[in-house]
């Protein structure tokens, strides 16, 4: 077999279809489905968006959406107040841009509140809230680009590995210091030669004669609170035997006190946008570092990091929801009062499609920020990896986009620096880049997905040899499998949120629009990413398996014809959502690439 | 002395509200609107727990009167450094009719209740533009008071105040028990931060029925109707002197 009889069987669909729907509907499963990772409880479901590539949809973790109780509701309502406040009072953006500093009275300000330790225990001196409402928070942090960076580079990942991976001993000779924001941490992977490609990290930690200290030698860049942190996770290469006696090169995390001499910052870096964030490059010159302060095991640093990137990558979300709400805020009351032609811009269509934009990507990023988080609430130890990814690409291109249709409403007004939009500009360039760049992120979605599928189905089907290793190299078909799973689990967040909203009777007639041209906007997106190519790449098969209420119109489409429509949007209109509560919604991936090769 | 000062907190509609009148006039829209407490309600609850840190009073009790939903501003003048609240309990028709009398005359059965040494509340708030329940609460109470307050400073068993008045500042000794009402220039109202939110969660707040403290909830104010304020007119320009006075005599205004 080939590729080439692959792509002639897929052509006439049904058989192709047949070919894998057997194996893939027999996988797909929810209870067989053996787990990869060991998790310390009990071994429920825990993965969303893996079990899509296998044609599952694990409508128990993303329905109803996650809700949290009225106690919890009150509480955060009463911490958004003076965060608000002070946001709207005592921070000068402008400012802040315009020096390339946060003045020390808006920092002391921002510790006082509390905000420096937000998830950290409260028996460590923190506030010690939950995903959720951390992404609350971070809707009115986002306000500031710079300081949404600060906070973060000290907590969501400076800090993140003392609070996920550290010991006791740890946990309490730093988190309490670092909770206050007496002492600011900062997060060093990064160097010269190793960006993307965090596995290549040279810097070098060499365990002295006693075995008492590791010396540390080695520059990182680009470091958020470089300048001004007094503790740093550092990653560095260590040498580790291993049980064969084979000495190895690894990865190790260390926590690093500016106290211990030896550590250099350079000049703050003169960047684009989020000036007022401290980056700068941070170089380790014989720093004794004490064994100690290695957090998890020698060796097994990468894992940490991975760890620490992905725990904090969901609260992109709703920091970008937060920005385009206020642009959408200040947005209208230009729209509403500019008038040109006689009449107002808002008015006028390509005007008005603006603010659609805008409201619909709000709406979708925080749907997918609040279902992330509170999937990452539950309990047990969920991997929500893949489901953080999507959310930052979504999050990070969506953003981008609006922020730029924002100023475009203003047009030449926009563009001058006496309107906050070019700086909202310059702050959001920097989303698409930071915390995993999105092409990366998107491999890795479309990779760890597909090895999931192909382990499971690799004992499943019934064929010879199926290889993984040349998809690696497929990054335009990759990018395609991202594009689709992105989209579906926007989708997939938008109905959850909206079906919860109607079955709850909130505002039922305002949000089906938005849910509708939500929905149907993203299933265009995942048409277009599934797009039939030359090469056979992917196509998406959306089957409802029976009629469930009368008058629905249930229909199967097959991959007959190019183009690709996903039903659900179709449901909203005919009957409520509790069709999707009682009904197995089968989506079925099928890949003709390499994957499934012979 | 028992060292225990009341402070009076008010729940309004924040003033970054634009105010809407309900289409038939009865009053304004509050559904849905972002309230919040009365600035000098703020200004008051940051001044009792100044004098608590610095050690001249001991207790800080806030007391607000109204539905469920005060207990937020209760809660925030807890998170402010307050030690406990009252919550009295007035909801429906009571609610919508509520004002200073009736306020005045709850402040001072719970001054009483509480033995309290003084009383600090808002100058006025910022929905009704009262500014009349610190002088009938003293009146009640036949304490003396000080009013406008922009320094407060206890001096043994008496308090002097400076008060901000047309004429200038005004600065009189009065004894304790007293009332003292916080102008804007008081002092700078502190953040509730986090940490002291859910330390403020920690904190009593106790329910009272106007019936229970003996206080006739009823008014003797009826609304009859609410209107915005007139639309602002288009102004006129004239070219000298003489076409103003002339304009001005047609419109009748001299």
């Amino acid at each position: 077999m080939n590729i080439n009889k692959i792509i002639a069987l897929s052509r006439s669909a049904n058989i192709g279809k047949h070919l894998l729907l057997c194996g893939v509907r027999q996988t797909g499963r929810a209870d067989q489905l053996p787990q990869r990772r060991s998790f310390k409880t009990h071994a429920r479901s825990l993965a969303y968006a893996k079990d899509l590539f296998l044609g599952q949809v694990n409508k128990a973790e993303v329905f109803p959406y996650p809700e949290i109780g009225n106690e919890e509701l009150e509480e955060i309502n009463q911490f958004v107040a003076p965060v608000e406040k002070f946001f709207n009072e005592d921070v000068d953006s402008k400012k802040i841009d315009h020096e390339a500093k946060i003045p020390p009275e808006t920092l002391d300000g921002l510790k006082q509140l509390g905000l420096f330790g937000i998830q950290v225990p409260e028996e460590y001196g923190g506030l010690g809230l939950s995903n959720t409402m951390y992404a609350r928070l971070g809707e009115i942090i986002s306000l500031d680009g710079s300081i949404a960076v600060t906070l973060a580079a000290h907590q969501a990942i400076g800090l993140k590995g003392i609070l996920i991976a550290g010991n006791e001993a740890q946990k309490q000779k730093y988190l309490p210091k670092l909770a206050t924001g007496e002492h600011i941490a900062a997060f060093c992977l990064t160097e010269p030669g190793s960006g993307s490609d965090a596995a290549s990290i040279q810097t070098r930690a060499t365990l002295s004669e006693d075995g008492k200290h590791y010396l540390l030698n080695g520059s990182k860049i680009w470091i958020s609170n470089g300048g001004m942190a007094d503790i740093m996770t550092v990653f560095a290469r260590t040498e580790v035997t291993d049980k064969n006696g084979v000495k190895q090169d690894k990865i190790s995390a260390f926590i690093v006190e500016r106290a211990y001499g030896g550590i250099i910052s350079g000049k703050p870096e003169d960047k684009l946008g989020i000036r007022g964030s401290n980056t700068c490059e941070v170089a380790f010159d014989n720093v004794p570092v004490p064994v100690e302060n290695v957090i998890g095991e020698v060796g097994a640093g990468f894992k940490v990091a991975m760890n620490i990137l992905n725990s904090g990558r969901f609260s992109m979300g709703s920091a970008g929801a937060g920005m385009i709400k206020k642009l959408i805020e200040m947005t209208s009351e230009y729209a509403a009062t500019r008038k040109q032609f006689n009449r107002k811009l808002s008015e006028f269509g390509m005007i008005q499609e603006k603010f659609a934009v805008m409201a619909m990507n709000a709406f979708v990023m925080e749907s997918m920020a609040y279902l992330t988080a509170g999937m990452m609430d539950r309990p047990g130890v969920p991997d929500c990896s893949l489901e953080a990814a999507m959310v930052k690409v979504f999050s990070s291109e969506g953003g981008w986009i609006c922020v730029s249709e924002a100023l475009q409403v203003l047009g030449g007004l926009g563009y001058t620096k006496n309107y906050p939009y070019e700086r909202y500009l310059r702050d959001c360039r920097i989303l698409l880049i930071f915390e995993g760049t999105n092409e990366i992120l998107r491999m890795y979605i479309a990779l760890t997905g597909m090895q999931y599928a192909g382990k499971i189905l690799t004992g499943k089907i019934n064929c010879p040899a199926f290889r993984l290793e040349t998809i690696v190299d497929e990054q335009l078909v990759l990018k395609r499998v991202a594009d689709v799973l992105i989209n579906l689990y926007a989708m997939t967040a938008v109905l959850s949120r909206a079906s919860r909203s109607i079955s709850i009777e909130l505002r039922p007639k305002h949000d089906l629009p938005v849910i509708l041209s939500n929905v149907h906007r993203l299933r265009a997106r995942c048409s277009k990413a599934a797009h039939w190519s030359s090469r056979g790449c992917l196509s998406l098969i959306l089957t409802v398996p029976a009629p469930l209420t009368p008058g629905i119109n249930v229909s199967h489409f097959q991959t007959a014809s190019l183009s690709v429509v996903a039903e659900l949007y179709l449901h909203p209109l005919k009957s409520d959502f509790a069709f999707l509560h009682q009904n197995t919604v089968a989506i079925h991936v099928i890949s003709f690439h390499n994957i499934y090769t012979l | 002395m028992s060292g225990r000062v009341l402070v009076g907190v008010k729940r309004v509609i924040d003033y970054a509200v634009k105010i809407r009148v309900k289409p038939d006039h009865s009053g304004v829209v509050t559904d849905g609107v972002k309230h919040s407490m009365n600035p000098f309600c703020e200004i008051a609850v940051e001044e009792a727990v100044k004098l608590k840190e610095k050690k001249l009073i001991k207790e800080v009790v806030a007391v607000s009167c109204g539905p469920q939903q005060v207990q937020e501003t209760i809660r925030t003048a807890l998170a402010m450094g307050a030690d406990r609240g009252i919550h009295v309990e007035v909801s429906g028709k009571d609610y919508d009719n509520m004002g200073p009398l009736q306020v005045s005359k709850i402040m001072a059965a719970l001054a009483k209740k509480e033995e309290a040494q003084l009383v600090i509340l808002g100058k006025q708030a910022i929905d009704d533009d009262c500014n009349q329940t610190g002088q009938m609460t003293a009146a009640l109470l036949d304490w003396p008071q000080g009013t406008f307050a922009s320094e407060v400073t206890l001096e043994g068993d008496k308090v002097k105040v400076v008060r901000e008045i047309d004429g200038g500042l005004e600065t009189i000794k009065i004894n304790t028990p007293a009332v003292v009402t916080a102008d804007l220039r008081l002092n700078t109202p502190r953040y509730a931060t986090l940490p002291n939110i859910m330390k403020a969660k920690k904190k009593k707040i106790a329910n009272v029925k106007p019936a229970d403290l003996g206080v006739d909830m009823a008014s003797r104010v009826e609304v009859l109707r609410v209107d915005e304020p007139p639309q602002r007119q288009a102004g006129m320009k004239v070219e000298t002197v003489e076409d103003l006075v002339g304009k001005l005599k047609e419109a009748g205004r001299i």
